[in-house]
């Protein structure tokens, strides 16, 4: 089990090195090493799962890695019920979306550099997830964001995708100053980052609502704010939709994006310790899951509503996580990667046999050329807008009776209120796209659109299926949910004093009805047209410039941090100290010091020998009395 | 035992201003045989004093080394004079440049 555990991370990092280094020669079959290696990993991945279904938690350590006098920290993997829940979704959704990019990709001139790429984001990414401490967590987190600025960077010549993936990293750095800072105050507290020595003694060594347990859960949830994109990190992410589609299923919408809702339900012994935290979290998640939303509303590229769509489910995994009900973050984080990978690979396809077309404006009718895709985005909009049975509705209903049952009505208010929005985007864009009459006349003929080939189509379908199947462990059998009898495991929900009662079948009425009329009202506008989106948008006008514009942050970001900042450089940082001290002061200085000595001891020079042996008796009467002195005394 | 340290003293004094002094090469080499005999002395007298032979048999040796180096300047002295008429050290200041 030890080998087997460390070639779930190593298959990948083979694949990466075979593809990046011999990528000349492998260049025809690159997708397919790519695509093997992923499904290795998973194979493998199974018997560590299985072996946590079991009731074996998994851990081995493999070396000591940075052995410090009083902080030893250990190379190690760990598989227990929180991991187990991630390496499944990892491995498998990025095995199928390897699979899918076979078919997005080919052609294209970097195609073994994108699939060498792929590989090492799921190296890092399952360094992150199975990693056993902190550091190794890091090491990760670093890796994938790595990852992540290579390939919405791919395609490198236009300057607006190099420009999303230098934003993506220097917006990400925030974050990550703040995960750091956890660390190091972790390392203060506990002397160890490793999980096994730091969770059993986290009550004992911070103590239930100390300032301690509040810094660390803040300090880690910044970290997770800029990964996961919540506000107000969030503006890199809609920015990072220039990579290919697959890549903003794999990394910007199922995995990367995730690994702060992950890194919070790991961590969960500390928030449990840390109510503000833990209202922080929640209200954060809160917030953005209806900020995000209401910018969907809005948008016409059909990659950017996904995206903005991510960013508010990344809201409710938020919630999920920061009300202490850590089971139904990592539920939704679980299905979301399922229904949202699918959403952008059906993206992917639509985008594929449109030359890269986006905007719904200039589609319509879809459905007769693409059935399968039309029939699989249906299935994966009805599980983001939670109807029944699909996978979105089993998990997003916990989220938001929890967050009832836990005394946080007014986030359960906001969370409605998003379904409703959710379900309205999410159809807006599949009316807009597959259903109605062509706008454009003969656009379809002139760019021969047609059906995904089946490399692409086979893995939407096992998504697909995976999305509608995906929910039901969170049905209730034998008086408890398995899911979270399964999580609970390692990450127990917080105990909360009034715990508040409602019916169950209350509350799914009200989550169901929130999507229902949702699409409903998305079938009334563009379907019936009983009334014109234009006149809704000139009745808000306001409201509609404000969303359409994305609330001006990307103006407000540039105008209130990089302009001072800009300022600041070029003024100060350039002009004085770079050019003044440095340059003038240090660097020329250096050297004119050192002119001026040799100019100095010049004078001793004279080229006669009398005058060196003057100066070498000096010398040695010099230091002949200065050890006698020295001697005497 | 006073006598030999200071005549060693004297004679290494002397030559030491031999060296620094005097512009004819030649004498400048007799001055640094004076410097080593003066040396040599001390090492002999000390030696003596200590009832130990080391000090003898380095003398040996320096005696050895001193031949030598004599030889060798010696023969700058001549390629001196080949070069500039001349065995003055003053007219040989190319170590400034």
């Amino acid at each position: 089990m030890k080998v087997i555990l460390l070639f779930v991370i190593l298959t990948p990092l083979i694949g990466f090195l075979i593809n990046g280094i011999f990528g000349r020669w492998t260049k025809p079959f690159a997708g397919v090493i790519a695509a093997a290696a992923l499904g290795i990993s998973f194979i493998l991945g199974l018997f560590p799962i299985i072996s946590v279904l079991h009731g074996h938690v998994v851990e081995y350590t493999y070396f000591t890695w940075m052995p410090f006098k009083e902080v030893v920290i250990p190379f190690g993997l760990r598989v227990d019920y929180v991991s187990a829940v991630m390496l499944f979704v990892v491995t498998f959704v990025s095995w199928m979306i390897h699979i899918y990019s076979n078919g997005y990709m080919a052609g294209d001139k970097g195609y073994a550099r994108y699939f060498s790429y792929l590989n090492m984001f799921v190296t890092a990414m399952l360094i992150l997830v199975l990693g056993n401490n902190y550091l190794l967590m890091f090491v990760g987190w670093e890796g994938v964001g790595l990852a992540s600025y290579l390939l919405i960077g791919f395609w490198y010549e236009k300057s607006t995708a190099s420009d999303a993936g230098e934003k993506a990293f220097v917006v990400n750095r925030i974050g990550d100053a703040g995960f750091i800072i956890g660390i190091l105050y972790m390392v203060y507290y506990f002397g160890s980052v490793t999980y096994s020595n730091v969770f059993p003694r986290a009550e004992h060594v911070l103590g239930y609502g100390s300032t301690a347990a509040t810094i660390i859960g803040i300090a880690l949830f910044v970290g997770a704010v800029g990964k996961s994109a919540q506000f107000p990190l969030y503006i890199w992410l809609t920015d990072a939709m220039e990579g290919p589609t697959p890549v903003s299923s794999l990394i910007h919408a199922a995995t990367m994006v995730t690994a702060g809702v992950y890194m919070v339900a790991r961590s969960n012994a500390i928030y449990s310790l840390s109510p503000i935290a833990q209202e922080i979290v929640a209200t954060i998640g809160a917030f953005t899951a209806f900020y995000a939303a209401t910018m969907a509303l809005t948008h016409k590229d059909i990659k950017r509503i996904l995206a903005y769509s991510t960013l508010s489910q990344l809201g409710y995994m938020f919630i999920g996580v920061g009300i202490g009900a850590y089971w139904t973050g990592l539920f939704h984080l679980m299905t979301h990667a399922f229904f949202k990978g699918l959403l952008f690979l059906a993206a992917g396809a639509v985008m594929h046999s449109m030359r890269g077309l986006l905007s719904i404006d200039l589609m319509g009718g879809l459905k007769k050329y693409m059935p399968q895709t039309a029939a699989v985005m249906v299935i994966a909009s009805l599980a983001i807008s939670g109807i029944p049975p699909f996978a979105g509705f089993f998990s997003k209903d916990a989220i938001l009776a929890s967050a009832l049952e836990m005394g946080h009505p007014i986030i359960w208010i906001v969370g409605e209120i998003t379904a409703f929005m959710t379900a309205f985007y999410m159809f807006r864009m599949v009316f807009n796209v597959f259903y109605g009459e062509e706008k454009v006349e003969s656009l379809y003929h002139d760019l021969h659109t047609h059906e995904a080939p089946a490399v692409m189509t086979i893995p939407m379908w096992v998504l697909a299926i995976l999305s509608i199947i995906g929910g039901w462990v969170g049905i209730k059998s034998g008086g408890h949910i398995p899911f979270e009898w399964f999580v609970a495991h390692t990450a127990p929900t917080t105990e909360v004093a009034h715990e508040a009662h409602y019916s169950e079948a209350l509350l799914m009425g009200i989550s169901v009805t929130m999507g229902l009329s949702g699409i409903l009202a998305a079938w009334l506008i563009y379907i019936k047209k009983i009334i014109t989106a234009e006149k809704i948008a000139n009745m808000f006008k306001p409201i509609y410039t404000l969303l359409a514009n994305t609330y001006y942050a990307d103006e407000f970001v540039y105008c209130c941090i990089v302009k001072p900042f800009w300022w600041l450089s070029t003024n100060f940082l350039w002009k004085i100290v770079d050019v003044i001290i440095i340059d003038k002061g240090m660097v020329d200085g250096a050297g004119w010091i050192a002119g001026r000595v040799g100019k100095g001891f010049r004078l001793f020079q004279t080229g006669f020998a009398n005058n060196y042996a003057y100066w070498m008796s000096l010398g040695i009467i010099l230091l002949s009395s200065w050890y006698l002195f020295v001697k005497i005394i | 035992m006073t006598g030999y340290l200071v005549v060693s003293a004297l004679l290494i004094a002397i030559g030491a201003t031999g060296v620094m002094i005097r512009r004819n090469f030649m004498i400048v080499l007799m001055s640094l045989e004076i410097m080593i005999n003066g040396a040599g002395l001390f090492l002999i007298a000390m030696s003596y004093y200590l009832g130990n032979v080391s000090g003898q048999v380095m003398f040996i040796f320096i005696a050895a080394v001193a031949a030598s180096e004599t030889a060798v300047g010696l023969a700058i002295a001549v390629m001196m004079y080949k070069r500039k008429k001349s065995i003055d050290i003053n007219d040989f200041s190319i170590l400034k440049k």
